[in-house]
Formats: structure tokens, C-alpha cells, sequence
């Protein structure tokens, strides 16, 4: 308020020549500051980038890509399973969490209202917040008390990153959602369309990119996570392509265990390790891209 | 570039799909046959190549959940590696969780055997409630390597530096604070030492390492190191801890005057010191370590096939380095499946044997407990498996 | 980095109407405008369709699922309060014995911890909120339209770095370079108490850690901050333009006075994530356990939460696990209470 005070009785003088001398030089320092904390904002990013670039194609190759680690040794050797295990892993997560978060972006959109949506809205927001550490050892005491300690299979860890992805999704969904105009539902109301087939054939195609490029998002915030996948897939060092049983590399923990438990040979664990890291960064970098594609090409124009 | 993203992406997911590793053998029925001659083409050159049992190689078939130390992780890969490369059809997990949790699983049957940095306390022993086991006999347990200790530090253009226990202990202790301290001048008098603030690094999860290291401080310098024989890092020391030995080995390597304590196989690109043994200094050699293995006594107590060495710290032979770890792998004399049994026995035998030991050094930098007195009494405990 | 030039300014969020152009007209958000949409007029024939009470079924099937869903959301929450607490519970009793880091009671082991934990993330939220706002600020307002699209997704890179990748980077180059500014920093500052004691020769202090953090929560407070400055009522905007303000009075007279409780929410979500964050901590800082201390620059620094339970959790067992599962509901309460906290500094104000 302060601010309009003074600034009010300045803006008298109608024209910026008349603006004085200190404003015109607090604006300036004030454009200084804004572009040089972009920079600075920017400067980890390019250092991190530089990083695993220049570290991590030493081993981006043929091998790194059809190989596991099983009877390696040193050198070579790649990271298939976890590649492999990252997909299906993160494929259960989304099988489970999709329905989930749609199903209940669908009900706080269109039909949420009272004390019970509001409780689902405010335990949306608490879900995002759960650090992902939780996520794991929530994941880890469930299967503990079912399936006895030490368990670690490839499904608890899917469980675990639902429980950080569901949300992510629902935040999406429900922002698309709400974006379809409401003239589409009434106008469907109008000509005697029941809600559920209005929902179905007009509000979910309409909001469908966007709901693709949501999810997309989803992804890319869980398959990077690292802790809770330490704490219940585990790691191997072959290909398990069964969820039900058994460790289950991925390319976040596979990247940690190639750092952690290093041969005599370290440059070629240390070399594995960046080129995972490139590999994640590319994948998560081209889900960002594909679902700003997806959002582009195939969204109706209906929310500008 | 976008299309070549994609296209990568793509390629990546057909392979993701086909669930296959070209290294891994294929899960169709027609491999079988195949399977051994495909292996060995495609293991790594150091990967030993020849059985470790005279039985063919389809013989043996199956797969074994084990788990331990985390130390034993590279020597464990040598030892898979080259099992499996002859026995294509057996699957070996083993799961670095550490040793204590690897002890209890295999208490509790969860692991068909343990990798432990400390043996099971005798008690433990005679106490006699192994899951995996059956009814009525006791454990095997032999020493698998053994792995120097290296006091490394980060002093440029200085490799080497002598340092006895006392001397040692009160660094780790923030007792003596910088490099010029006349407590070390005085045992390098041909060292030009730095002024430098001493940074002490230590393992800030709970390790063998650790133990083995405040074990020879307490046993060599008990008057200054006086916590004991911890695993955890006591906490009321200054210094700088770091996770696991990679982190103690780049917290070293990135920061000039820092000291610290790591498994001698990871502790490159740094100086390393030569400590005090009798009245002369000694650096860190596997050959050493090993020497110091086979002057320690086994342990007084246990059962022939319940191998355990009973380190001797204070070793004056100049020839041994008596700052080191022992690494064991526990495993039942009979198991109560008898198909485990036979797996465990073959592979166990394939860890003592020379042809084991060897690839294991290679691997993990250990030394071999091949031509110590301890590698009959292993092969003859590893024997009796069943 | 070229190949986010290929796309700018995609998604449905960039597309919205930046504030900062005086001559258009304000469009009411989420206008509606599009009655015929090609996709909708076939469908609407066969909407038709179908009979009367199948549909009068189907709706109430519909709509019981929806909810359903919301139950679950819920049920899940619920799910982790309780198994944590169950898995947890045995902790509490816990002697020195069973306990990580021989701790004497699970409390004398959670206090430190959770101090280090709003300790290292009070830092991080301080140094990330100023650049993250100034940021988005940036993006929005200050560069060219153009490339907006492409800066904020320059932004947005940031969060697509995985916290193990920023571990590695965090201890291999980050904390040797900013080692070098500690020991000037101390003898400058040494008096400030933050400051005080010998600085740490490896960099792996809270401080650095704090930095990391901050390099990871930024930009959710820079997307959070830039979505809330593109919200400005454009009215107000070229008001102030056109009654003679600078782009700075500007800022501060109509942008940020509407901006204040969506920064806050973003730096709430900021802090949240955090507090959660594991791996980057555990590469990163030299822990001492039991410490607790407001010193940036020494070696010995408080551990968080999260850290201490990825560090412990391969070697526990027993009642360790369970010490452990306790720690991790005492972070959940943690985050609960600061979501719930942002909650009610953002809620009062309708936007």
C-alpha cells in the first residue's frame, strides 16, 4: 500500500521524461537484478548439463543399451535391466495411477461439492508434499507386514511412486478439465444428454491432450526417484522382468549403486553412472517435449 | 534433432519390449543346449573361464538369494560371474544390504548364505537357530579375502607419509590439527610438510571398514583412541563424514589436507600412508595384509568348520600390514533343502578355489587367501557343505 | 539445449495471455467460445441415443465411481498415516541397543534430525525464493515474448534433473568450488555466529546442501510464481503503465500485490519437496549425528530426516527399521503441518 502512496502523487506528471531521477534509477537497478538472477538461476543448470554431458558419452554406446550388468566385470557392461526395469516400473505406476487421478479430477470438476470434495482437495495438496523417502517406506511397510521384512519387488516400488504421481495427475487433469467450457456441458445438457455420456464423449475428448500431456508430466516427476526405489525395488545386476518378485534395477538406483559399489576399475562404474544420468535426463527431456507436442497438435482450439 | 530424440526413444523402448540383455542368456527352451557355448563369448575377458567343478555344466541349475556385506559386492561380482558363466542356467542375487541385515536373513532362511565383514559371535553360533539349515547342525563359515585398509590423504606432491598408530589415532581424534604438527615432521624428516588445517574423513554410514580401522586404533593406540572397536563413527569427533567409500574417496581426491581411512582398492589418485609395524613403516600391499592374515591365530572356540581368524594387530614383522579386514561368507553345514545344499556347496567351492580367489583380487583389489594357511581349512570347511 | 528451441511455448499454461501487453483487450480467463466444434456435432447425434433409465443407472454408477476415487485419495493417505504409525510404534520404546546410531530414546534420534531437516530447507526456501520470483518475474515480464516459452522451459529443466544426478554433481563439482568462497567467508564474516568455527576444506556443509536444494526447489517456486505474475489483471497493469509508473513501480504495485499468497503457496510446495529430499543430501553433506547448530560453514553439520533414513536403512534391522519407519512419519507430519500451513496463509484471499 505504501507503494501506491508514493507512486500515486508521481504519476501526476503524466510522462515518463518528467519520471525522476531515483525512480528511473531504481528501475534500472531493479531490470539489473531480474536478468542477473536469471542468469544465476540458469548457471547450475548449464554446469549440471555440461556434467553429464562430457562425462556421460564416454559409455553412450551400442552396449550400454543391449547389456546388462550380469558377469561384468570393469568395463563394458550396460544398463538394460534398469532401463527395462524403469519402464515396467513406472508403466504399473501409471496403470494405477491414471484411473485414479482422472477418476477423481472427474469427480472434484464435475462433481464435487461439500465437505467431502473440499477434505479430497486439501488431501491433494498434503499428497503432493509427501516427500518421496515416505512414499518408499510406506511402500516398504506394507509389503513388510504382508510379505515379511526385507522384501523388495518391482510392484512396491510402483506403489510407492503412485503415491507421487497420483496427485500430479489429478492437479493436471482437474486443470484441464475445468478448462472445457462450461457452454460444452450445457449446451450437451440441453439436448438431454445424461451427465456420464456428456462427461465421456464431450468433456474427456475435449480435455484429452491435455490430460495426455498431464500425465506425461507425471512421469516425468516419478521417474527419476531415487530413494523410495532404493528402499523397495532394490538393485540386481540381470534382467527381471517380473513386477511380482524379486529386485528390480531401475536407472535412478542404478546410477547410485554403479556410483556406490565401485570396482578396482572406479572410471568404468563412475562412467556407467553419468551415462545413466544422461540417458534419465534425455528420457525426462523428451517427455517434457512430446507432451508440450501432444498439448500443441492435437488439442482442440477451444481454450484460447 | 527432435526426430533423432524420438527415434532413439523409440529404439530404447523396442528394446525395453523385447525384455531381453544381449549378455543374458535367452529364457526360450532351444537355448538350452546352446547356452554354455554362448556364455563364454560373451563374458568379460577377466572372467575365469574354467568350471570350478568337475560336474558338466548342466548339472548344476537353479538360482540362490544371498546377501551381506556391501564390501563383498565386487568380489561377489567376480565370483557370479565366473559361475555363472559356466553354470549359465544358475541365477546368484546377491544383495549388498550390509552385514548385519545379511547375518540376520541368513538366520532367518531369507538368504541362502551371508557375506559378513564380522563372523557370528560365538554365542550366536552355539545358539544353533539357522532357518535355512537342517535340524541339528551348526554353520560353515570361511574367510573369502581379505582387504588392507589404506590411510589415504590429499597433500600435493606428497605420496607417502609415515604415520604410527598414536599418531594416527590423534589425527582421527582432531588431537593434531595440522600437517606441520611435529608429530608427523618428526617421523618424515624428509617430507616437506604443508601448514595445512587437517581435514579427518570418515564413513558416515555404518561399515566394516570403520570397525576394522577403530579396532587397530584401539588395539595399537589404546591410551589415545579409547571408543573401542565401533562400526559407527563415534560422535562426538570432529571431522568430516561421508557416505559409503566412494564418498570418502571423492571427499579426499576434491580437498586438499583431508585424511581418511577406505578400502586400499579404492584409495587412488591420493597419497596413502605407511604405517608403523615393529619399528619399521609399511604401505598397504595385499601381499602384506595377507601376511598379516597368516601370522594372526584362528580363533580359539569354534568348530573346525568355523574358520575365523582372530586378528593380531600388533604384528612387528615388517613384512605384514596388519591393517586390514577379513571378509566371511557363512553358510550352513547341511541345508534342509538338499538341492540348495548342493548349489551352495559348488558355488561356495568355486570362491575358495584358487581359480575364485584370483578373479576376486583382479576385481575387487583384495588379497587371496590362496597359499595362507587359511585356504586348506576353507576348501576342507567349504567341503562339508551339503 | 537446441532442441528446446525447436518448441516454444507450447503447453496450454505458456499459451495464456501474458499480462504486459497494454493495447489488447483483457479477456475474461477460460472464455468460452466455441459452441461447434467440429469433434462435438457427430458426437451429438449419437448422444442421443441410449435409453432413459439405462442412463439414469449409468449416471449414478458414474458418478459413485468418481467419488469412489476420491475415497481412495482419502484411503491412501490415511493407508500411510496408519502403516507408519504401526510400523513405527515399536520404535518409540527402543533402547540404545536396537536403535540406529545407538541413539539413548527414538526422540534424542528424531529432534536433531528433524532440526537439520527445516534447518537445511529454511536455507534453501531463503536463497531459492528471491531468484526463483526474480525469475519468473524475468520470463514474464522482461524478455521477449518470443522466447519465453523457451526460457521457462529452460526453468523447468532444472526439475527434470534426477536428485541422484545432482548428488553426483553436488559432491564432484559443486561442493570443491564453493569451498574455495568458504574460508575468505569466515575469516570476513567469522564474527556473524552463522559463520563462526573452521571452515569445512571439502565444501559438504549444510550450506552447500542448502545451495543444492535450492538449485532443485527452484523451479517450482519460478513456475508457481511465473503462473500467478501471467494472472495479473491486465487492467491494472496498463493502468499503472499509463498513469507514468516504471516497469519496477509496476511490478510492485500491480503485480506483486496479487502475486503474494501464490508466491507463498510455491514456496510452501518449494518447501515441502525440500524437506523431502533425500539423495542429493546424502552425497552431498558431512552429517554428524545428535548435532544440532546454526553454523553454515563447518564440517559437522546436522543430517536431515531423509538423509539419515536412505543412510541407515541398507544396514537396519530389527527395531532399526522400525526407528527408521518412525522417522518417516515424523517427516510426513512435518510436511503435513507446513502443506496445511500454506493452506492457511493462501485460502483467506479469493482469487
Amino acid at each position: 500500500m505504501a507503494t501506491i502512496a508514493l507512486g500515486l502523487p508521481a504519476t501526476i506528471s503524466l510522462t515518463r521524461d518528467h519520471v525522476r531521477r531515483g525512480r528511473r534509477v531504481k528501475n534500472q537497478v531493479a531490470t539489473i537484478g531480474v536478468v542477473s538472477v536469471f542468469t544465476l538461476a540458469l548457471l547450475p543448470l548449464v554446469s549440471v548439463l555440461w556434467t553429464v554431458l562430457t562425462r556421460g558419452l564416454a559409455r553412450f554406446d551400442g552396449e550400454f543399451f543391449t547389456n546388462s550388468m550380469r558377469g561384468v566385470l570393469g568395463e563394458g557392461g550396460g544398463a538394460i535391466h534398469a532401463i527395462t526395469g524403469t519402464a515396467l516400473i513406472t508403466g504399473a505406476t501409471v496403470i494405477m495411477s491414471v484411473p485414479i487421478g482422472l477418476l477423481t479430477a472427474i469427480y472434484l470438476v464435475e462433481y464435487g461439492k461439500g465437505p467431502f470434495a473440499r477434505a479430497v482437495t486439501f488431501l491433494v495438496d498434503v499428497m503432493t508434499g509427501i516427500p518421496s523417502i515416505v512414499a518408499g517406506l510406506f511402500a516398504y511397510a506394507v509389503f513388510s507386514m504382508i510379505l515379511g521384512p526385507g522384501v523388495r519387488s518391482g510392484v512396491a516400488g510402483a506403489i510407492a511412486l503412485t503415491l507421487l504421481m497420483t496427485p500430479v495427475v489429478i492437479r493436471s487433469c482437474e486443470e484441464m478439465l475445468r478448462l472445457v467450457p462450461q457452454d460444452l456441458r450445457e449446451a450437451s445438457y440441453a439436448l438431454g444428454v445424461s451427465k456420464h455420456r456428456t462427461i465421456r464423449k464431450i468433456v474427456l475428448p475435449t480435455a484429452m491432450s491435455g490430460i495426455v500431456s498431464g500425465v506425461m508430466i507425471g512421469i516425468a516427476r516419478v521417474v527419476g526417484e531415487t530413494a523410495p526405489l532404493l528402499l523397495v525395488a532394490g538393485f540386481t545386476d540381470s534382467m527381471n522382468t517380473n513386477l511380482f518378485s524379486d529386485r528390480m534395477s531401475t536407472l535412478p538406483v542404478f546410477i547410485y549403486s554403479q556410483w556406490a559399489n565401485k570396482g578396482v576399475n572406479a572410471a568404468a562404474y563412475d562412467n556407467r553412472a553419468w551415462t545413466a544420468a544422461l540417458v534419465l535426463i534425455a528420457f525426462v527431456l523428451s517427455l517434457n517435449l512430446l507432451s508440450r507436442l501432444v498439448a500443441r497438435v492435437f488439442s482442440p482450439k477451444v481454450s484460447r | 534433432m527432435k526426430i533423432r530424440l524420438i527415434m532413439g526413444a523409440a529404439v530404447i523402448a523396442a528394446l525395453t519390449l523385447a525384455g531381453c540383455a544381449a549378455n543374458e542368456k535367452q529364457e526360450t527352451p532351444d537355448t538350452q543346449e546352446q547356452a554354455p557355448e554362448q556364455a563364454p563369448e560373451q563374458a568379460p575377458e577377466q572372467a575365469p573361464e574354467q568350471a570350478p567343478e568337475p560336474e558338466s555344466p548342466q548339472a548344476i541349475a537353479g538360482s540362490l538369494a544371498a546377501g551381506g556385506a556391501s564390501a563383498q559386492g565386487a568380489a561377489m561380482d567376480a565370483w557370479r560371474a565366473g559361475f555363472q558363466s559356466v553354470f549359465p542356467d544358475v541365477t546368484i542375487d546377491y544383495d549388498p544390504a550390509g552385514s548385519g541385515p545379511g547375518r540376520e536373513n541368513f538366520a532367518a532362511g531369507g538368504f541362502a548364505f551371508a557375506g559378513t565383514d564380522s563372523a557370528f559371535a560365538l554365542e550366536d553360533v552355539a545358539a544353533g537357530e539357522f532357518a535355512a539349515c537342517a535340524a541339528g547342525t551348526g554353520i560353515v563359515e570361511v574367510p573369502v579375502y581379505i582387504s588392507p585398509i589404506a590411510v589415504g590423504f590429499n597433500l600435493p606432491g606428497i605420496e607417502t607419509l609415515n604415520l604410527d598408530a598414536v599418531t594416527i589415532a590423534k589425527i582421527f581424534r582432531a588431537e593434531i590439527e595440522t600437517w606441520d604438527d611435529p608429530a608427523i615432521a618428526d617421523q618424515n624428516p624428509d617430507v616437506g610438510l604443508p601448514s595445512l588445517d587437517i581435514t579427518p574423513v570418515h564413513r558416515s554410514d555404518k561399515s566394516g571398514t570403520t570397525g576394522n580401522f577403530t579396532d587397530y586404533l584401539a588395539k595399537t593406540a589404546p591410551e589415545v583412541w579409547t571408543d573401542g572397536k565401533v562400526e559407527e563413527w563415534p560422535t562426538d569427533l570432529k571431522g568430516e563424514a561421508a557416505e559409503k567409500t566412494s564418498g570418502v574417496h571423492e571427499t579426499i581426491v576434491n580437498a586438499e589436507g583431508t585424511i581418511g581411512y577406505l578400502d586400499a582398492s579404492q584409495a587412488t589418485g591420493m597419497g596413502a600412508a605407511a604405517i608403523k609395524v615393529g619399528d619399521t613403516f609399511v604401505t598397504h600391499s595385499p601381499e602384506a595384509a595377507a601376511a598379516a592374515v597368516a601370522l594372526s591365530p584362528i580363533e580359539d572356540g569354534r568348530g573346525p568348520n568355523d574358520v575365523v581368524v582372530a586378528l593380531d594387530r600388533n604384528l612387528t614383522d615388517p613384512s605384514t600390514y596388519p591393517l586390514l579386514l577379513v571378509s566371511y561368507i557363512a553358510a550352513c553345514e547341511s541345508y534342509a533343502d538338499p538341492a540348495q545344499g548342493s548349489l551352495v556347496a559348488a558355488f561356495l567351492a568355486h570362491v575358495v578355489s584358487q581359480e575364485g580367489q584370483a578373479a576376486a583380487a583382479a576385481q575387487a583389489g583384495s588379497a587371496p587367501i590362496t597359499g595362507t594357511a587359511l585356504e586348506p581349512k576353507a576348501q576342507a570347511a567349504v567341503a562339508t557343505i551339503h | 539445449m537446441t532442441i528446446l528451441l525447436a518448441d516454444p511455448a507450447p503447453t496450454r499454461a505458456e499459451s495464456a495471455e501474458p499480462p504486459a501487453d497494454p493495447p489488447q483487450a483483457p479477456a475474461p480467463p477460460q472464455a468460452p467460445e466455441h459452441p461447434d466444434h467440429p469433434d462435438h456435432a457427430p458426437a451429438g447425434r449419437s448422444l442421443l441415443a441410449g435409453t432413459a433409465s439405462w442412463d439414469r443407472v449409468a449416471d449414478k454408477a458414474a458418478k459413485a465411481t468418481s467419488t469412489a476415487a476420491g475415497a481412495i485419495i482419502l484411503v491412501a493417505l490415511a493407508a500411510v498415516g496408519v502403516f507408519l504409525l504401526a510400523q513405527g510404534w515399536p520404535a518409540l520404546r527402543a533402547g540404545p541397543d536396537e536403535l540406529p546410531a545407538k541413539a539413548e530414546s527414538f526422540w534424542t534420534l528424531a529432534g536433531p534430525l528433524a532440526f537439520g531437516s527445516l534447518w537445511a530447507a529454511t536455507l534453501a526456501l531463503l536463497i531459492a525464493t528471491p531468484i526463483a520470483v526474480g525469475a519468473a518475474l524475468f520470463i514474464t515480464l522482461y524478455a521477449p515474448r518470443k522466447i519465453r516459452g523457451l526460457l521457462a522451459a529452460a526453468i523447468d529443466l532444472l526439475a527434470a534433473i534426477p536428485s541422484v544426478v545432482y548428488g553426483l554433481w553436488g559432491l564432484m563439482v559443486f561442493a570443491p568450488l564453493v569451498a574455495k568462497f568458504y574460508k575468505p567467508l569466515s575469516e570476513h564474516l567469522g564474527w556473524i555466529p552463522l559463520f563462526a568455527g573452521k571452515p569445512s576444506a571439502t565444501g559438504r556443509t549444510i550450506l552447500t546442501a542448502a545451495l543444492v536444494l535450492a538449485v532443485m526447489i527452484l523451479p517450482i517456486i519460478a513456475s508457481v510464481s511465473r503462473e500467478v505474475f501471467r494472472q495479473t489483471p491486465p487492467l491494472e497493469i496498463e493502468a499503472s503503465l499509463a498513469l507514468g509508473a516504471t516497469r519496477w513501480e509496476m511490478i510492485r504495485m500491480a503485480v506483486f500485490p496479487h502475486a503474494r499468497s501464490g508466491i507463498v503457496s510455491g514456496a510452501m510446495l518449494g518447501l515441502g519437496r525440500a524437506l523431502g529430499e533425500t539423495m542429493a543430501i546424502a552425497m552431498v553433506l558431512s552429517p554428524t549425528p545428535f548435532l544440532m547448530t546454526f553454523r553454515l560453514l563447518e564440517s559437522q553439520n546436522p543430517n536431515t530426516v531423509a538423509a539419515f533414513v536412505a543412510q541407515n536403512f541398507p544396514e537396519a534391522h530389527g527395531t532399526g527399521v522400525n526407528a527408521l519407519i518412525g522417522l518417516g512419519l515424523i517427516l510426513f507430519v512435518i510436511t503435513f503441518a507446513v502443506n496445511w500451513a500454506a493452506r492457511r496463509v493462501v485460502a483467506p484471499k479469493p482469487t
